[in-house]
């Protein structure tokens, strides 16, 4: 595999982000980069700040401290919304689907951001919008042959399996487009077949579109395997950062994981 | 002037300009049905073919075909016989191994496989198929870093081919032409239920002649509309979804994938349907689950309607007389429940429904009857291009499967063989000249490995395979297909394998029904994690008890069939499975593989045992093996002290 072609520049630089919530502080001047094109995992025990940083990077949250640099512009306090509109898109450690409506309609509110036409048009319905929202249909169709989720088109998302909805998850974020997927915990709870299909599907989305992935995920197995690059988090503050072979063998990773004895 | 219709790109001229703008095929694609019109379609094939001879594809040469039916597949074959060569369509979800030597035995060049699960078997089994020169692959997804120079993507080679047809505008004119009705048009494995497939070589002759026939006894017209969704290495699909299509123009409809079947036939409601007995039974399983779950009142209206169409529907559908009241019921009835039922499986349009393969019970055979589907049974095999026996409409009966096909004689030998000739008789095994011969004698006449006789009214009844027709110790016949389709009518027995050859008495290992004892054990707050938790439930094996008592019951009024009667059995821990090698690809038990790998079982059942540990090794669908371990209990049945009715 072609790795150095794959890669390219820095998309997301995070520059001495501190962020905390009255006294607690979740996050400690801490500093990364996502470069475009890779698979970059964060990592770290409960509590580390692992989605904290991913709420700094979808613009839910805004550090106290700190900067975000976006494709080599620094990003003001945006909206998340704003964030979207410039290709960020994300899925949730708790599904966040709309659960009773079906999986089309969940992946077409994905194409939200993309939507031009207005109000009024929409209302009126023939037209523009009806144009569009056959060219939105089209791209989400992809989207849906690309997960293999055809049988499931006209489900509600509530009747579906867990695995299903975290597959359905992925392909809302899939539809708005990104640039930048942020996946929060995409595994979490699932069995071992679900987690290799997921795999999969990662590696997939990240090849065939060329979609930068930052990944939260506990199952270090999988972690290792897919990303590129792992930053460690704990207690708010970077542990390590590197290729999961550096990562692996870091003393101080081994201490938080693994715990230090009090002697 | 040469026969036009000898050979299918012949008959596909011939349809593109009489059906030049009527749909062929189509295929739900991207939430949509994507169609193709005869003469369309007569476009791609000849690009492709065209790419093929670019590459080198010659007169001879064979093409295997690997994937679910996809139109590009179905346009592979008739490419590959345009060019004079021999398609040769593979079970596809086949693991590499099984392949390989389908792929080694028929010496194929070139390989048309749908995806990059088909490709990355083709890749692996590479090194040991040395004709294999070229595969061309339909869906290029999740092959971009594939730098295989024998790779070829679909639309790629359709490009080649169009610079090709350039540069030689009559070369694939001319080997159309070349074509004659008596070449070999493709190879249709056997599913190879005692040993290894066998490689079933046609003639064009073969599969148009029988496809014409057929078309002609079930007044098939170019309006009928199909969906395809039987694997395409099974005779029964080639001849529906492609011989038959070609002969009458008619429109073949190519499912999304495989878990959207149900889906799809609702939306094309296809007026022509073919699927073997397990397809219906789950069918009438689902029905009977979902109206478990309906409200009330439907229930009630579902069983009072059903009641009536039971007593009038096959009736009416049979062309007898019922009286104005129960026409008037049967009419309300299908405005209430049997229109919108048949909505529901999708069957609204149906004229002509087939079942074939296996015994069909007789209770599911009845219902879809009595709901005003036309589902007939016929008999047939690859080596006869399928039809050997079918049942004229107004003549159907559960229990036979018909007179003998338009053109098919049919005889049975003194030894109680079925034996048939017919304009559909195979040319030979591939490679195999000793079993062309012990099959096929010197009057053209073919053994069919069935015991079965002529009853009365001129219909063929086939009893079990003639092989697997024993005896037990004191002598009396045991048939084991008979006592196992009784037993799987109930819609909680899925599998069961009879046992009793050689022996004192009739023993049998059955496999649960998930879907349906699954439901039950929902609805009666009976936890389990797996089928094996389930299958081992002290009240499933009552439920069992139950069945067979009943079975037992009813075989002690047959006086050929008292002595069958089930003493013990045991429900086995894991599902009889296609990659364990327990069933064909076509789901019919591999006997001597079953008795070999729980011979431990077999001996506990004659033992006394109360119960019998086992451990077996399983494959998973990637190829990876795995073992399951159990402790099985073996549970004894009620039989009944023989107790024949005359004239029964």
């Amino acid at each position: 595999m072609s790795e150095a072609s794959r890669i390219g520049d820095t998309l997301l630089e995070v520059k001495n982000i501190s962020l905390s919530f009255g006294g607690v502080k979740a996050l400690t001047d801490i500093s990364f980069d996502i470069k475009e094109g890779e698979v970059r995992a964060i990592i770290g025990p409960n509590g580390a700040g692992k989605s904290s940083m991913l709420n700094v990077i979808s613009g839910f949250y805004h550090p106290q401290e700190g900067e975000v640099w976006f494709r080599g512009e620094k990003r003001g306090a945006l909206k998340p919304y704003q964030v979207a509109r410039q290709g960020v898109a994300r899925t949730f450690q708790n599904i966040a689907l709309f659960k009773g409506m079906s999986t089309l309609d969940n992946l077409m509110t994905g194409r939200i951001t993309q939507m031009k036409t207005n109000m009024f048009w929409q209302a009126i319905w023939k037209g523009p919008a009806e144009r569009e929202e056959i060219e939105h249909r089209e791209r989400v169709e992809h989207i849906i042959d690309f997960l293999g989720i055809q049988a499931i088109r006209k489900t509600p998302v509530g009747r579906l399996p867990y695995g299903m909805q975290k597959r359905v998850e992925l392909g809302r974020a899939l539809a708005a487009e990104a640039k930048l997927l942020l996946l929060d915990e995409p595994m979490a709870g699932m069995n071992m077949e679900e987690k290799e299909d997921m795999s999969r599907f990662i590696l997939d989305v990240n090849d065939e579109f060329g979609t930068t992935i930052t990944l939260i995920e506990h199952d270090i197995g999988v972690v290792m395997d897919l990303s590129d690059r792992v930053v460690v988090l704990d207690y708010g503050c970077k542990l390590a950062d590197g290729t999961p072979d550096i990562v692996r063998n870091d003393q101080a990773v081994i201490d938080a994981y693994l715990g230090v004895s009090h002697d | 002037m040469a026969n036009q219709t000898d050979t299918f790109p012949k008959l596909l001229i011939k349809n593109a300009e009489r059906f030049k703008h009527k749909a062929a095929i189509r295929e739900k694609d991207f939430g949509i049905w994507q169609s193709w019109t005869w003469s369309q379609m007569r476009d791609e094939i000849f690009t492709l073919a065209n790419g093929m001879a670019a590459l080198g594809f010659k007169r001879g040469d064979k093409m295997a075909i690997v994937g679910r039916n996809r139109p590009r597949l179905y346009w592979g074959m008739c490419a590959a016989q345009c060019l004079g060569g021999i398609p040769v369509p593979v079970y596809q979800d086949s693991v590499a191994d099984e392949m390989q030597y389908v792929l080694e035995h028929s010496e194929v060049s070139f390989v048309l496989a749908e995806d990059q699960e088909q490709v990355d078997k083709m890749l692996e089994i590479h090194e040991s198929c040395p004709a294999m020169q070229h595969v061309i692959y339909d869906d290029p997804r999740g092959m971009r870093d594939y730098e295989e120079g024998h790779l070829h993507d679909f639309e790629k080679l359709q490009q080649l081919g169009r610079e090709f047809a350039k540069e030689n505008p009559d070369y694939l004119m001319q080997e159309i032409n070349k074509g004659k009705g008596e070449d070999i048009g493709i190879f249709l494995y056997t599913s190879g239920t005692t040993g290894k497939p066998k490689g079933v070589v046609m003639t064009n002759d073969n599969i148009i002649i029988t496809a014409q026939n057929s078309v002609k006894f079930d007044n098939l017209s170019k309006d009928e509309e199909i969906v395809s969704y039987l694997p395409m290495a099974w005779v029964g699909d080639h001849i529906f979804s492609y011989a038959q299509a070609y002969v009458t123009g008619f429109c073949v409809n190519c499912p999304e994938s495989e878990a959207t079947v149900a889906t799809d036939l609702r939306e094309i409601g296809p007026t022509y349907y073919f699927a073997p007995p397990r397809v219906f039974e789950g069918i009438l399983t689902t029905v009977t689950i979902r109206m478990l779950d309906a409200g009330k009142l439907k229930q009630k209206m579902f069983n009072y309607f059903m009641k009536v169409a039971k007593k009038t529907g096959v009736a009416m559908l049979d062309g007898k007389e019922v009286s104005g009241k129960e026409r008037f019921l049967y009419w309300l009835g299908n405005i209430l429940v049997y229109a919108p039922l048949k909505n529901t499986m999708g069957f609204s349009r149906i004229r002509l429904a087939y079942t074939a393969g296996e015994a069909i019970g007789p209770e599911i055979f009845d219902f879809f009857r009595s709901l005003g589907i036309n589902i007939k049974q016929l008999y047939g095999q690859t080596e006869a291009a399928v039809f050997i026996t079918m049942q004229p409409d107004g003549e159907i009966y559960a229990d036979t499967v018909g007179i003998p096909a338009p053109g098919v004689e049919v005889k049975v030998n003194d030894n109680g063989e079925v034996m048939y000739r017919s304009p559909g008789v195979f040319h030979s095994y591939y490679k195999n000249e000793a079993s062309t011969n012990e099959t096929k004698d010197e009057e053209g006449f073919v053994y069919t490995g069935d015991a079965g006789y002529f009853a009365d009214n001129g219909h063929l009844k086939i009893i079990d395979r003639a092989k697997d027709v024993g005896k037990f110790s004191d002598g009396s016949m045991f048939a084991p297909k008979y006592i196992e389709n009784k037993l799987k009518f109930f819609p909680h027995i899925k599998e069961v394998v009879a046992l009793g050859d050689g022996k004192d008495y009739c023993t049998a290992f059955i496999n649960i029904d998930l879907e349906a004892v699954g439901n039950w054990a929902e609805r009666n707050n009976v936890p389990y994690a797996s089928y094996q938790e389930l299958a081992g439930n002290e009240h499933v094996y009552q439920m069992m008890l139950e069945s067979i008592d009943e079975v037992n019951k009813d075989l002690s009024t047959d006086s050929l069939m008292s002595k069958s009667q089930i003493h013990r059995f045991l429900i086995l821990h894991k599902e009889l499975d296609p990659d364990d090698g327990e069933l064909t690809r076509t789901g019919k038990v591999r006997r001597r593989i079953v008795n070999e790998k729980y011979e431990v079982l077999i001996d506990a059942l004659y033992n006394g045992a109360k119960d019998c540990y086992i451990n077996t090794e399983v494959a998973f669908e990637d190829g990876r093996k795995g073992s399951i371990e159990a402790t099985l209990k073996i549970s004894d049945a009620k039989t009944f002290e023989p107790n024949v009715k005359e004239a029964s």
